[in-house]
């Protein structure tokens, strides 16, 4: 893999013990140095009233236009509802064969289904998100296979069934 | 789905056509855009769309009149109108007028990812034809599943039979000998393949817990669930559900599978509106079934209901000849994922691990090849790398003729048995080695 390093650049509170066992994971899976940076952003900018939440297409844009850097992948992490027009929610998304994602983890945790807070499991789900959010940097689109990180997930179930890792078809495709 | 489908999506508003088509092209579609009637239908004249994607309101031409002319000029179109000004007239007159489905913005990417796969599903079903169905089918993605065992031939064989056909499924076999796995091949090789394998562990799970896992539960159904949760069986729709530990679910949630399985149709805990799911089931159980509706543990229609079909997948023990094809096996994946170069196994830790038991099957084993490449020199697999001596330990206390029994048994079956090859092991004739099977009534799994 041409990659060289991924940024992740975190908007928003997050604990940097999280961040730092999230980046982790991700260079075991992905054998690529991940630089954390803090970002900041005035959100409310972003913040659709009538929704209450906010708008990914343009923090996507923004990070594209102001955060991504040419030699690597920049992934930005929110805490905040995020949706794009058509749909009412969306986990995460990027730019196919592009430099930059964003991923939300606020419908990633437990707590937002009535079900025991799991640290460990938030992390993971997170880790897969990004995972799969810088699969589609890469050119990787959505893959069929059943525990492959790459699968479409549009309910946190399915991205607790599916892994953390590429298929060997995806793998081969990046050449990782 | 070999041909890509490709999809039309016709939006005045640019930010949805954007949207749509990256979410599409990220599901590996074909994807164009139109931002009002006219040009899209400029493009239907001249190209194939599978699918169009239409909102309702737009300036000039509306959804409606599109549907209409697009349905007079293609009649199989399949045509999804969207909007963000639902009524139900309207709604209804989208579908009196040919539309395949109605949405209303904005919608959950679940309900999505629903309509565009049941409109996959019945594109590639009108393209299906009979001489497609009854291609010759051979077995894919079960690179995992090793053995040349005779054993293993016999259930891959079972694999292949049992998935072209929707029946229930269980899978029997003491714990570590790769049921989950079965449960992988017969999915990924059933006509569900493109739909998800969704396993839930039932012996993880406490009662409450298995229902709202199973079920889903409605956003508001106890404090704290802020949003709407599938379950398992609507997860699994148009694919299979895979049910491991199948015989630790109490007596009463098998009266409710049991409506499940009958129905197909369940509710969300809190919720009030019937769900439908187009599941194929596949149980796994270490423990005898049977023996428990005897015993009056395990209600006998739902294992009626459940056993329609049986794979039972030998023990470690019984296919020993695999043993070395596994070990190579797991030396290769766990080498390269430590990013270690590939170590070959010195052929007296081999020998020791053929003859060794394995009580925890092929997962123990997979486990000790683990340990070895860990702890090991990093140049040779050698004996002392491997925790065996226990087991060698007991099975001496054993008295000589037990020993010799165990041992002509594991020459059979690494054999296959073959009676010559098995003969020439063992460094005996062959008649001596028939008298020794009469001698302890060994019969061969074939007979």
């Amino acid at each position: 893999m041409s990659l060289q390093h991924i940024t992740l650049i975190s908007f928003g509170y997050f604990d940097n013990d999280f961040l730092i066992r999230v980046s982790e994971k991700i260079q075991q899976q992905l054998f690529v140095k991940i630089h954390i940076k803090e970002g900041h952003l005035d959100l409310s900018d972003y913040y659709d009233p009538a929704r209450r939440q906010y708008n990914a297409n343009l923090l996507l844009k923004q990070i594209e236009n102001n955060f991504a850097v040419e030699s690597s992948k920049t992934i930005g992490l929110f805490n905040v509802d995020i949706f794009i027009p058509i749909f009412t929610y969306i986990f995460g998304q990027a730019y196919l064969r592009g430099r930059t994602g964003i991923v939300s983890i606020f419908r990633l945790s437990n707590e937002r289904y009535g079900i025991d807070s799991d640290e460990n499991l938030l992390l993971e789900r997170s880790c897969k998100e990004i995972i799969h959010e810088l699969g589609h940097c890469l050119g990787l689109i959505h893959c069929h296979t059943s525990d492959c990180v790459m699968r479409s997930g549009t309910y946190v179930e399915d991205i607790d069934q599916k892994g953390s890792k590429f298929c060997p078809k995806c793998r081969n495709e990046i050449a990782l | 789905m070999s041909k890509k489908i490709s999809i039309l999506i016709v939006d005045d508003e640019e930010s949805v056509r954007e949207s749509l088509y990256s979410w599409f092209i990220e599901d590996g579609y074909r994807v164009e855009c139109a931002e009002n009637a006219k040009i899209a239908l400029s493009k239907l004249e001249s190209q194939n769309f599978d699918i169009i994607l239409a909102d309702i309101k737009m300036p000039g031409m509306d959804g409606l009149e599109m549907l209409r002319r697009i349905k007079s000029l293609k009649k199989d179109s399949i045509v999804i109108v969207i909007t963000a000004f639902a009524t139900v007239d309207t709604a209804v007159q989208a579908l009196k007028d040919g539309a395949f489905d109605y949405v209303t913005k904005p919608f959950d990417p679940d309900d999505l990812s629903h309509l565009i796969r049941n409109a996959s599903k019945q594109i590639s079903l009108a393209h299906e034809n009979e001489s497609l169905k009854e291609r010759v089918v051979t077995l894919e993605n079960v690179e995992d599943i090793i053995g040349n065992s005779e054993a293993m031939k016999k259930v891959l064989q079972k694999v292949e039979s049992v998935s072209q056909s929707n029946s229930s499924v269980i899978i029997t076999g003491e714990s570590g000998t790769g049921k989950e796995l079965i449960a992988k091949a017969i999915h990924s090789n059933s006509p569900r393949k493109y739909f998800p394998l969704v396993s839930v562990h039932c012996g993880a799970l406490t009662e409450s817990l298995l229902e709202s896992e199973l079920f889903g539960h409605e956003k508001g159904a106890f404090t704290g669930a802020m949003y709407n949760r599938k379950g398992r069986f609507e997860m699994a729709d148009s694919g299979t559900i895979f049910l491991d530990e199948i015989a630790t679910v109490s007596v009463k949630m098998q009266v409710e599978l049991l409506r499940v399985l009958e129905s197909k149709t369940f509710m969300r805990v809190g919720g009030n509106k019937e769900i439908y799911s187009d599941f194929r089931v596949i149980c796994a159980t270490n423990r005898n079934l049977k023996q428990m509706v005897e015993d009056g543990t395990f209600r006998e229609d739902l294992y009626y209901r459940l056993n329609v079909v049986n794979i039972h997948v030998p023990p470690l023990r019984e296919r020993i000849g695999d043993i070395p094809l596994l070990t190579e096996y797991f030396i290769k994946k766990y080498c390269t994922s430590m990013n270690k170069q590939i170590i070959p196994i010195d052929s007296s830790a081999l020998k020791r691990l053929e003859e060794f038991d394995f009580p925890g099957n092929i997962r123990e084993l997979e486990n000790m090849i683990e340990r070895a490449i860990v702890i090991g020199n990093g140049k040779k697999i050698t004996l002392k790398d491997f925790p065996l001596e226990k087991n060698i330990i007991n099975s001496s206390l054993e008295s000589l003729d037990e020993q010799e029994k165990n041992h002509i048994y594991q020459i059979l079956l690494k054999y296959d048995w073959n009676i010559s090859r098995s003969a020439k092991a063992l460094q005996v004739d062959r008649v001596t080695l028939y008298n020794k099977i009469k001698k302890y009534s060994f019969k061969s799994p074939g007979k």
